[in-house]
Formats: C-alpha cells, structure tokens, sequence
C-alpha cells in the first residue's frame, strides 16, 4: 500500500506474483443498486492518476467522478522514503508535490485504503451541432490524468468532439477580515473604512473544487476515441475515426494534424482509427490502431505529417478461422503501452496481444479472454455486441494484462506464470475482503457445479473498463453503472 | 429511404425499431427447418447480407452515424457478396419462407428478396417511390469491374442500386463539414479543416460560429 512501505510498492508484490497467484478481495462498489439503470449513470471510462491516489470515472452523462484513496498519517520521513521508492520504479517522474499533497491530507484510523468521493463535477453539457442539426453526446469517452507538479491536480476529460483542462484544487482555509468588503462579500464604502486591518485565514472544511482551465474545441470532425497526455508533459494527441491531432496544453486556438487518413473520396474509406497513445518514455513516438487489427508506429522527427508509419504491426490472418466476421473481430478496440515502454497491448473482439516494438510480424504472446464466442460470432452480429469495445490494461510491474468481457466478468493474465483467472463483478459477492472466487465458462459437453454456459452469460453486463492502479494491486472495474475495486489479500 | 437531412427524433426511431427488428428476426428463424434449429447453423449468407442491409440503413438513420459501426458493417457487405458471387447455387432446404435460396450473382430469386426487402423498407420509411424503381426482371447488379482494383474496394453491385448516390451518398451525409461551404470562399477545402487552425489565414473559427448563430437566428448582426 501506498505509504506504508510494505511489499515495495513496485506493483507486483514479490517478484515472482502477478495477476492470478493474488488473491483478489472485494474492496468495494461504488454506484446505485437499482436494477433500473438510468443511461446518465453508465460509467465510460475509468482512470487512475500518476500516483493511483485519485481514481476518476467518467459517464454518459458527462459527469466526472473523483475518488481519492483514503491515506494514514504517516511521519514526513517515511512519507520521503516511500515516494523516493515509488519514483526509481514505476514509470514518470514523481515530483515532491506528491508527498506533500499526502501531508495535507487528513488522518484517517483505517487505513485500508478505501476510496472515496473526492470531487463530482459536470465536465460535458449536451450540445447541439446547428449546421448539422444533430446532438453532441456529453458522454465522456476518456479521462487522462496529468502528472502532478503543484498542490492542485489536472486532467483532461473529452466527450465525442471537445476536450477540457480540468483543475481540481483543495481549499482548506479562507481568508476572513477583508477591508473592502464585509463578512457577506458586499462591498463596503471606501470612504466608510476608517482603519486598516490584516485579513487572516482561518481553516474551513475542506472544499475541493473543480473549474474548467482550458477547452479544446472544434479541431475533430469525427468522434474522438482517444487522447494521451506525451511525456513531455506539454503536448498531448486527441484522435477520432480518421485523424489525430497534436495539443499543446497551453494553447487552445489550434493543434496541429499528424495524422489523416481520410481518402480524397469517401466512398474508398475501408479503415478507421480506433485508439492512439504517446510511449512512455520517447515523446516522439505514438502507435495508432484500425478497424482491420493493424497497428502503426510513428515517429514525429521524421516527418510533420505522420501518414506514414515508422513501423506497422499485423499478426496474418489464420485461413483456418476466416469466416465474414474475421475482419469485425479484428479491430482492435483498445492499445496500451507497457510501462517499460518496451511492449504494447492490444484488444481486438476475442483476445488481447503482447507486442515487442522490436517485432512487426505478430505478437509475442497472445491471450484468449473468451474462445467460446467464436462460434456465437453470428448471434453477436445480429445484437451488435461483436463492435464492443473492450479496454485492456498493465498492472503496475507489466506483469500481469487485465481485460473485461461478459456477463460482468473480467479476465486477468499473469505473464511469467502463463496462467489466467475469470472473476466477477458482482454484488453478491461483495461482502468486505470476501475473496473473488474464479469462475468458468462451460463450453460444451457436462456443465459441472459452479459452472455457467455460454448460453446463460448476460451480454447486456459488459465491463468493457478497468484499470490498475500504476504501483500497487488495486483495480477498478467498471460494470454498468457500478465501479467496483478490489485489492489483493496482502493489502 | 436515405435521403439526406432526413434526421429523426429519436423516440421516433425507438418506436419503430422493435417493428424493424421483429420484421428482420421473423424471417430468419422462418427459414430454419425444425432440423436446423435444434442446433444453430451459422446464417446462409443471404440473410447475412440482408440482415447486414439493415443495420446499414439502420446505422445511417441514426442521428449522427458510428463511422467504425458502418465501415465495418460495409467491410462485412463487400465479403458476403464477393462469396455470393462465388458460390454455386447450393441445394436449399426446404421452406417456404420468404427468403430467397443462394443466388448467383444476377438473378431472379435475388430481385425477389431484395424486392422484399425494399417493400419492407418502404413501409418503415414511408416513402412509396423505391417499389417503383426496381422492375423485377431487370439486373440489379452490375458485372463486377474487370479485374481486381487493389486501391479501389469492389463495387456492392445491388447495395448500389439501394442507395440514392451509390456509395457516395453512404458517406457523404456524415461528412458536412462547414469548411466545405462556399459560403467561406477564404478557408481551404475538404483536407484542411485542421490545418485552417495551425497555418491561420482565413476566417477565425469563432467568427464562423458568429456567423453561424446570425444565420441561425439566435443572434442578429
């Protein structure tokens, strides 16, 4: 846990665990438990920030939800220790600002960790596009936290056509006593003050407030699908169906095109973007990924306009599985570097990928979230749940993979071990530190106790969200309307 | 059909997909033999490709459309076709459903299902001039272009014929981008809306939204 300088806060435990020797507990869920959802309500994305202290989730309703992680008091020496430690392991840079945004917290006597509300605010409005007469979605599509380098804490936050700047800062104190107004705010006579006095600050109940600091507009024709904060900390990229352009979080007037893959003619578009990222690491490089399960690494020194990839990645089509879907289940919905910086991780309808950068011909590793859709390909066609989306995601020491698939159940891949666990997001099993028990899915043949069939999963519970907090074995997971963390049994 | 600016609320659309829908599902399921259905066979191609023609027009309907749903659900199209095209008439069970067997490319019993399809369409959509367009003697697809075009993806052929502008009017009403209206002879065209924002000249994008609310109405010069 972070703080409490137990296991090395490196991510992964001990070297040798990853993702299915944890023992994983329910921690806890956050969200109504009415069986009516209402669409608002249904949380689209979900992200940690640098240090895994704030977690926000977005939703349909353009609201952004901020939970903080629950912090014990801890002596000002082993709060520097433990941020010195954090930052030779895990990926960025970790400045001062962290340990002192844990000082200002308040003490807590429990210190499991939980999460909690931190702030709530309205980032996207419904709007409406005149020329087109259509409505701009305020579903928030994704969330990227910016590192923290003062007291306050940034993100971005973008629905299908703008992007904002988000600032969320504490205020503990207020300052009473002022000269020129009085104690409601109204203005006072200037000529009725007869003496001067010093305004002090007194302490209040802590507020955290939100306002929005910049707000990337009108650059996108089509829906973003992703943006990536670079490491250079200065620009990011947003990227819709066919272009991706280059910010720089200072400037909201205009952005640079690095990208563009519309044809002269529409009537030959055949491929369409689905997910961008920055590496970690080289603030010149960033892979982009299609409809047709290709991904493309670019490097901007080599030309302004990235049209043409550095490196293209594609894993040749298996002729014995080809069927009228192949190309559908090969869209990749989802990438992600690694935090070395030296793999990526795709998503496509069925499994998730391990890329070495080094080698374009196909993946190193590939995993099965869940085979026994491929014979059901016909049936998800026709519901339109073979174009979900799926995210995928690293734990904090690469060494485990995490995905989302059915019936509210999430699969996570242990890499060195080579083993994997299906769990399930579920009220019922959410009983304080009750451990997640894994599950199976029966695909033919005698269905055994404890088991589900493929015909009993619930394809309307998708979690198609998750993430890893970057540094130690937390996770959260998004099902439906409900976010739900859970924490390995060490923790 | 696919007119352009033809934009419906959407408690309208909600209200008439489960009609759709049941229409598409009804077919389907008609065309199984009792034997069939005891264990799923995958879908003959045809009710593929019709059940593909729905989520088509059913994606272009929508508001503002999901350009990945439909590139793929196209994608999807052009490889059923191409195997239709490819087939020989395979023997099909017996039904007496609607839906027609396997055809060869040009063929009767194809007009007959599309012919269906379009009654079908017609009727959700209110429009009465798509049955008149299509004499059912007459070839609904062209031949398919002289060799292969390795730029230029294959022809849908009847998919064509469906749309008002060909393949063209499948994409063109989702790309109204405001940069392309002569209205601003200043700006550059199609490929630089972005690029306006970076290399300057021309109308500032706040202006044009002014610009845009005057015509609009919600604000006067």
């Amino acid at each position: 846990m972070a703080g409490a300088g137990g296991g090395g806060g490196l991510g992964g435990g001990p070297a040798a665990m990853g993702g299915s020797d944890l023992q994983w507990c329910f921690s806890q869920v956050k969200g109504a438990i009415d069986e009516d959802v209402a669409e608002a309500d249904i949380i689209s994305t979900v992200e940690f920030n640098y240090s895994g202290d704030l977690l926000a989730t977005g939703d349909k309703g353009g609201r952004v939800v901020i939970f903080q992680k629950e912090q014990e008091m801890v002596s000002p020496l082993r709060v520097a220790v433990s941020s010195a430690r954090h930052s030779c392991g895990a990926r960025g840079r970790h400045s001062p600002y962290v340990a002192m945004s844990r000082l200002s917290n308040k003490s807590r006597l429990h210190s499991r960790g939980e999460y909690n509300v931190y702030s709530t605010f309205q980032s996207h409005e419904p709007e409406f596009d005149y020329l087109k007469s259509l409505e701009i979605e305020e579903k928030i599509n994704k969330i990227r936290w910016l590192p923290q380098q003062n007291a306050a804490h940034f993100l971005l936050s973008t629905n299908d056509k703008t992007i904002k700047l988000w600032k969320i800062s504490e205020r503990d104190k207020r300052a009473e006593g002022y000269n020129l107004k009085d104690e409601d705010g109204r203005l006072r006579d200037p000529f009725r003050i007869t003496a001067l006095r010093v305004p002090i600050l007194k302490p209040m109940d802590l507020m955290v407030e939100a306002s929005p600091r910049r707000i990337f507009a009108n650059a996108h024709t089509y829906h973003i699908n992703s943006i990536s904060v670079n490491s250079d900390h200065e620009t990011y990229l947003s990227a819709d169906d066919l272009r991706i352009n280059l910010w720089h979080l200072e400037i909201t007037d205009r952005s640079f095109n690095i990208v563009d893959i519309k044809p002269v003619n529409m009537e030959e578009l055949t491929e369409v973007i689905t997910a961008a990222e920055f590496h970690p690491h080289q603030c010149n490089v960033f892979v982009y990924s299609s409809s047709k399960g290709t991904i493309r690494l670019c490097d901007m020194r080599s030309s302004a306009l990235c049209d043409r990839h550095s490196k293209f990645f594609e894993e040749p089509e298996d002729p014995s599985s080809r069927s009228f879907f192949s190309e559908i289940i090969s869209s990749i919905s989802d990438v992600k570097f690694s935090h070395s910086g030296r793999y990526m991780m795709t998503r496509d309808y069925l499994s998730v990928k391990v890329w070495d950068l080094n080698m374009e011909t196909r993946p190193v590793e590939t995993y099965q979230v869940h085979e026994y859709l491929r014979s059901k390909l016909c049936s998800l066609y026709e519901n339109d749940c073979i174009f979900d989306k799926f995210e995928c995601c690293w734990s904090g020491s690469d060494s485990a993979l995490m995905t989302g698939s059915y019936n509210n159940f999430f699969r996570m891949f242990d890499r060195s071990m080579r083993r994997d666990v299906t769990l399930e997001a579920s009220r019922e099993s959410s009983k304080p530190r009750a451990i997640l028990k894994p599950r199976k899915v029966c695909t033919g043949g005698k269905r055994k106790k404890d088991e589900i069939s493929v015909d009993s999963l619930d394809f309307n519970k998708k979690i198609l969200h998750t993430a890893w907090h970057p540094l130690d074995n937390v996770i959260a997971v998004a099902a439906t309307n409900n976010l739900y963390i859970f924490q390995d049994k060490a923790n | 059909m696919l007119c352009k600016g033809v934009k419906r609320k959407r408690e309208e659309e909600e209200e008439q997909e489960p009609a759709a829908q049941d229409w598409w599902l009804e077919e389907a399921s008609s065309s199984l033999s009792p034997e069939e259905e005891a264990s799923p066979a995958p879908l003959p191609p045809s009710s593929l490709f019709n059940l593909s023609i729905f989520k088509l027009h059913h994606g272009l309907r929508r508001g503002e459309p999901d350009l990945r749903h439909l590139v793929l659900v196209v994608n999807t199209l052009r490889r059923i076709q191409s195997s239709m095209a490819l087939e020989p008439p395979a023997p099909e069970p017996p039904s007496p459903a609607p839906v027609s067997p396997l055809p060869v490319v040009p063929d009767a019993p194809m007009c007959t299902s599309v012919s269906a399809l379009l009654d079908d369409l017609s009727h959700i959509e209110g429009l009465s001039d798509t049955q008149t367009a299509f004499p059912e003697d007459a070839p609904l697809s062209r031949p398919p272009e002289p060799g292969p075009d390795p730029g230029r993806p294959a022809p849908l052929g009847s998919l064509e014929i469906l749309l008002e502008d060909g393949l063209e009017g499948l994409f063109d009403d989702i790309d109204t981008s405001m940069y392309d209206c002569e209205l601003w002879p200043n700006l550059k065209t199609d490929s630089g809306e972005t690029e306006d924002k970076t290399q300057g000249p021309g109308l500032d994008v706040s202006e044009l939204d002014y610009l845009m609310d005057v015509l609009v109405g919600t604000q006067t010069l």
